[in-house]
């Protein structure tokens, strides 16, 4: 008995850790389990084991076009803010510029901006120029947003680069432009990597900014938010389940690569 | 690159200035010209006061309790993940990819009448036959502490893990017991991560509508919500301008005072 209370006390941080992690982990895996419900209009109740929503995830009415919007959006919104933002990086990182100091506040003001104010604003600007809202205005404000998480995360990839590895790669005669393609960008490269998915799972999953810029545009956070009054079909949940198994694959095979390239 | 910085601080500059400005109606819904009324915003922040201040509350104790769940788990990667460190950090974040609005919706099932969690509290008598767990303020704060806890987790773990252990058993052989040694050596060591934690799970739960809208009642309703509807159903730009405004300036001198009182310059 004192021997297995001993254990506990020895052990209490890592049971509050599994504890946790189940805490965490509980509508993850309910909204898996519910994948499979033989459901039919509301997923609310289980009613039985099926695979017909997964055999069929576009079994909805506008779940998929919902999804492709999310998709088209998240990729162009990615794209954007990873160039941008990584530009930026190098810009604050790198060189001493008048207004850096500006620039920095500027970076950080978004993220310190809770998401509603930022979404209306957008949409008050949009109203202002007398665009409507919808599919572009909804890419804009989304690299609004993710700029910023993308300049953090490769400005401290920059941070940590030793500098004596570009200037030995000049003093092996690389001129600026080779030390850069060469020497920099690969070392740079997987936290851009990782900037780029921050942005896209950010985009993917943004709801409140969206609901304000997208007009009449469904996105898949929509699409749930306002089919949660009637009940979510099961497809969402087979949408939902997929992108989580799909971004661990994603960073599960990231570290493995990673880890290879260390060994060789 | 000067074309980039122009590019990027057009929009801002702009976010900035349309939400300063606050027309007035004078003809149809949906019809503002600019008048300079400075007294919407004391106008809406008197209506809205009960909404400010339980988005305020609600806030702080989401991002307390978030952060009372979220240190034992930091620890716990940092002190004793060992060899499954990165994996526990994969875990962290890994509930992200679900979509949260996903998430939140299945706490509301699970914790909803058809759930299994409140038959079983009611049957062992721990809540009565009336209670619900959802459509309370319980339910919203709830939701939020579980929403953020992953902005409050990794910041909390980037300082704790960088916490040299020898500097704890320097603090153990100096005859602290455990409760010392993590109020005068950890605690203060992880201190900017605390200040980050609770930021970033502060300032988005201050702005937050959607569990409320979806974990809660009109009783427990956040100005997000006021904001939301304002824009949407009510037509109502002004107000809802001078909400969003007032909103981010409320939390900025929250987040100021805060940062300044918690000593950390790190963070800008």
């Amino acid at each position: 008995m004192k021997k297995l209370s001993r254990w506990f006390g020895r052990n209490l941080i890592r049971i509050y850790a599994v504890v946790a992690f189940t805490y965490l982990f509980i509508p993850v895996a309910y909204t898996f389990a519910f994948s499979f419900n033989d459901s039919g209009k509301s997923n609310l109740v289980w009613k039985g084991f099926t695979f017909d929503n997964w055999k069929n995830p576009c079994g909805a009415p506008e779940i998929c076009s919902a999804l492709g919007n999310s998709i088209k959006i998240g990729f162009l919104a990615t794209v954007f803010s990873t160039i941008l933002g990584t530009m930026i990086a190098f810009a604050l990182g790198r060189h001493k510029f008048k207004g850096r100091s500006t620039t920095n506040l500027l970076i950080f003001l978004p993220m310190a901006t809770p998401e509603i104010v930022l979404g209306a604003s957008l949409l008050s600007l949009f109203l202002v120029f007398k665009i409507n809202p919808g599919f572009w205005p909804t890419v804009i404000a989304h690299v609004l947003f993710c700029v910023s998480f993308v300049v953090v995360t490769v400005k401290a990839r920059i941070a940590s680069l030793d500098p004596r590895l570009e200037q030995a790669a000049m003093d092996l005669y690389a001129n600026e432009r080779e030390t850069f393609r060469r020497v920099t960008l690969p070392l740079v490269a997987p936290g851009i990597a990782a900037a780029a998915l921050l942005a896209f799972s950010l985009s993917f999953d943004d709801f409140i900014i969206t609901n304000f810029n997208s007009g009449t545009m469904t996105t898949f956070p929509k699409f749930v938010y306002t089919s949660a009054a009637r009940g979510i079909p099961a497809q969402a949940n087979v949408i939902g389940s997929s992108m989580f198994f799909l971004a661990l694959a994603i960073v599960v095979i990231g570290q493995f690569v990673g880890r290879k390239r260390k060994v060789s | 690159m000067g074309f980039l910085f122009t590019f990027f601080l057009l929009p801002l500059f702009n976010l900035a200035q349309t939400s300063t400005q606050t027309p007035v109606g004078g003809g149809d819904t949906g019809q503002y010209e600019q008048t300079f009324r400075f007294q919407n915003y004391i106008d809406a922040f008197v209506e809205n006061r009960e909404q400010f201040g339980r988005s305020f509350l609600y806030a702080i104790i989401a991002t307390v309790l978030a952060l009372a769940i979220a240190y034992p788990l930091a620890y716990a990667i940092a002190f004793k993940g060992g060899k499954l460190k990165n994996f526990m950090l994969v875990l962290v974040v890994a509930p992200f990819f679900t979509s949260f609005l996903l998430r939140t919706i299945a706490w509301k099932q699970i914790l909803g009448e058809e759930g299994f969690v409140v038959p079983t509290l009611r049957t062992f008598g721990i809540i009565s036959e009336s209670t619900t767990l959802t459509s309370s303020a319980f339910a919203v704060v709830a939701g939020m502490t579980y929403n953020f806890l992953p902005f409050m987790t990794l910041p909390l773990y980037a300082s704790i893990d960088r916490i040299d252990p020898r500097t704890l058993e320097a603090s153990g052989d100096l005859y602290a017991n455990g409760f010392t040694t993590f109020r005068k050596v950890t605690l203060p060591l992880s201190m900017p991560g605390v200040v980050a934690g609770t930021l970033l799970t502060f300032i988005p739960a201050a702005g937050d509508y959607v569990n409320a809208a979806i974990l809660g009642s009109p009783q427990t309703k956040m100005l997000g919500n006021v904001i939301e509807s304002r824009y949407f159903k009510i037509v109502d730009y002004p107000t809802a301008a001078a909400l969003s405004f007032t909103l981010m300036a409320a939390i900025l001198i929250l987040v100021t005072v805060y940062v300044r009182k918690a000593g950390t310059e790190e963070l800008v």
